[in-house]
């Protein structure tokens, strides 16, 4: 029977994230938390292919208590089994620590229940890395492939998988062996609504707690802050440019604005490229 | 005495390379010289270096010591004729083991992430993502110089510098179009190192079946010389049509802040911003866009800015080397008046 284990992060919903003027430190109170929305396209690329293999999902997330209502979530949208790995030894985690503590997981996982496919989003919002889903499938010695926008075929009979890849300069179709690993673009399914089952479902779902005690036996050396190789040495708010001029068309007319901007391209000699030389 | 190697994947794709090798090989010279003092003092020796991977592809690795590599390890074979996560990655971490880089820079490209994650984990090591400004700066307690890397967080709302004390090499990937290219020198001179993959083609567990070109609105605004992007304030998919007007007035191409390719107005290729891409054209106009730091961090290093937007306290003023406060719909019209004007004004 087809698995699928999906990994999910919870992330503040960074388009409404700002700066406070006056001490320049993060706003973070009112800030909604969302499940990755990368993730979430993974996880409903993996429930679409449960209903069609008549499989199962399991979504595992590491972070803090809080994370549960993202588990929630994702039982709510098809997923069978959810799993929160959660610890304060665990805070701090690089990447190289994080993809450790996932890959350790998953493997418990697949001892249990061999999973068949693994996937990812393609990377979070808040820290935009796309580092752990490579960095598992390394651990895992899994073939990893990365910007999926599509799952054309799935073969448990074969162990094979057809995956679209979106590249900058075109679109890879590529077989896989399973399991794999992939790290999905929101293309890679559409989100559906949640079937009342499910949801009912969701609202009484208790995600299994796992910790540093156990079930896995994790190397104290390779997790949280001691298991990072990098650390944040410094933070800052970005440097502000100079502000330029600023003509107003209410103040003056639209035909001397434009004068205005086309005599200050030729004082900063770019004139020639706005007048056709940009090809 | 150690050898202190400032290594540079170059980054090629059906024997075309991408750009963003020779920015790193300037960044890598001038790291390298940030540290020379230092490297005198204790006798060690300073190089850069570039990792190219491919099938025949020793051009390439030619060009690399034109544009400042002292030496190039170049592992050509034809397992690795198409870019492979498994048979790369697997290939660049052999090598590295082999001579212990002291850093290694790869492109934030797709190719380049791709390669970054899987390479820095079988290395394990530290790797800080999508970096805008790196440095080799003295830490404390730190005997050497270490890698600062800085990158922007959350949106661009912050600036973190990542810095990775004891594991090696200190790994970055690093923005295309944030460091201009190196200078090219046709007469430099260097070594080409050959390697051995050791992958084989069933070691490379994957196989691509199939290429599958774009057919329509393919473009790259990365290396384009003049962008026109357009915001929420262009109001839907059909105000695009007004900037792409002014864009080929210009011969410059399209751009879109993140809220319209977020509302499916555009395509996402046109993203520019921390979650797009960054672009340092000669002439960049925004159009109708507010300025929220997402996009200002994708744009602030073009040459030259003109911003359009009715709101005068729109935060893309702050970047703009002259700002229009007015109606996009008219004063865009006037702007492709006034180019055309003078075009023929030209003839």
């Amino acid at each position: 029977m087809f698995h699928a284990v999906v990994a999910v992060k919870q992330v503040p919903d960074t388009t409404n994230i700002r700066i406070d003027p006056d001490t320049g430190n993060l706003v973070r109170e009112g800030v909604p938390a969302i499940m990755n929305p990368y993730d979430a396209h993974a996880l409903a690329a993996a429930v679409e292919w449960k209903r069609r293999l008549n499989g199962r999902v399991t979504v595992i997330s590491m972070g803090p208590p809080s994370f549960t209502t993202t588990i929630r979530e994702a039982i709510e949208m098809g997923a069978d089994r959810g799993i929160l790995i959660s610890d304060r030894k665990l805070a701090g985690a690089d990447t190289l620590a994080t993809s450790y503590v996932l890959a350790e997981v998953i493997r418990a996982i697949h001892n249990e229940d061999p999973i068949d496919l693994l996937l990812f989003g393609k990377q979070a919002i808040d820290g935009d890395t796309a580092q752990v889903g490579p960095g598992v499938g390394v651990r895992l010695d899994m073939p990893v492939v990365t910007y999926a926008v599509g799952i054309r075929a799935i073969d448990l009979d074969d162990d094979t998988v057809v995956v679209e890849r979106r590249t900058e300069r075109w679109t890879e179709i590529i077989e896989t062996p399973l399991p794999a690993l992939l790290t999905c673009e929101k293309d890679i399914a559409e989100i559906p609504f949640a079937p009342l089952p499910d949801l009912i479902k969701s609202l009484r779902y208790e995600p299994e707690i796992w910790t540093i005690e156990g079930p896995v036996a994790f190397e104290q050396d390779m997790i949280g802050v001691r298991g990072s190789p990098t650390i944040v040495y410094q933070m800052g708010t970005p440097p502000l440019p100079e502000a330029g001029e600023v003509i107003n068309t209410r103040e003056t007319s639209i035909d001397a604005a434009v004068t205005f901007v086309f005599q200050k391209a030729e004082a900063a000699g770019v004139l020639g490229t706005m007048l056709g030389g940009g090809k | 005495m150690t050898a202190r190697r400032f290594w540079v994947f170059i980054e090629q794709e059906q024997g075309k390379v991408h750009p963003v090798a020779w920015e790193l090989l300037g960044v890598a010279r001038r790291l390298a010289s940030q540290v020379a003092e230092e490297a005198q003092a204790s006798g060690d020796e300073v190089s850069v270096e570039g990792v190219l991977l491919g099938h025949q592809v020793r051009d390439i690795a030619a060009e690399a010591i034109k544009y400042g590599a002292d030496r190039v390890y170049l592992i050509d074979d034809p397992v690795l004729a198409q870019y492979r996560n498994c048979p790369y990655y697997m290939s660049i971490a052999a090598v590295a083991e082999k001579y212990q880089p002291e850093v290694f820079l790869i492109g934030a490209t797709t190719l380049g992430r791709d390669l970054a994650g899987a390479v820095a984990t079988a290395l394990r090591t530290g790797l800080t993502a999508d970096c805008t400004k790196l440095e080799m700066g003295e830490v404390k307690g730190a005997k050497q110089r270490l890698l600062q890397a800085t990158r922007p967080a959350f949106g661009g709302n912050i600036m973190a510098t990542i810095v990775c004390r004891k594991h090696r090499p200190q790994m970055s990937s690093v923005r295309p179009r944030v460091f201009p290219a190196a200078p090219y020198n046709p007469d430099a001179v260097g070594e080409i190192i050959a390697e051995e993959t050791g992958v084989t083609e069933e070691g490379a567990r994957s196989c691509i079946l199939e290429f599958v070109h774009a057919q329509e609105d393919t473009v790259d605004i990365e290396y384009s010389d003049v962008i026109v992007a357009g915001g929420r304030g262009v109001g839907g998919p059909e105000g695009f049509a007004v900037i792409k007007a002014l864009a080929d007035a210009m011969g410059g191409v399209v751009g879109a802040s993140r809220p319209c390719v977020d509302a499916g107005w555009i395509k996402y290729p046109h993203q520019v911003g921390q979650t797009g891409k960054t672009v340092r054209p000669k002439v960049y106009v925004a159009a109708g866009i507010s300025g929220a730091l997402q996009h200002k961090v994708g744009m602030q290093n073009s040459d030259f800015i003109i911003a359009i937007n009715s709101d005068p306290n729109a935060p893309i003023f702050e970047v703009a080397d002259v700002g229009i406060v007015g109606d996009l719909f008219e004063v865009i019209p006037a702007m492709i008046k006034e180019i055309e004007a003078r075009k023929e004004a030209r003839v």
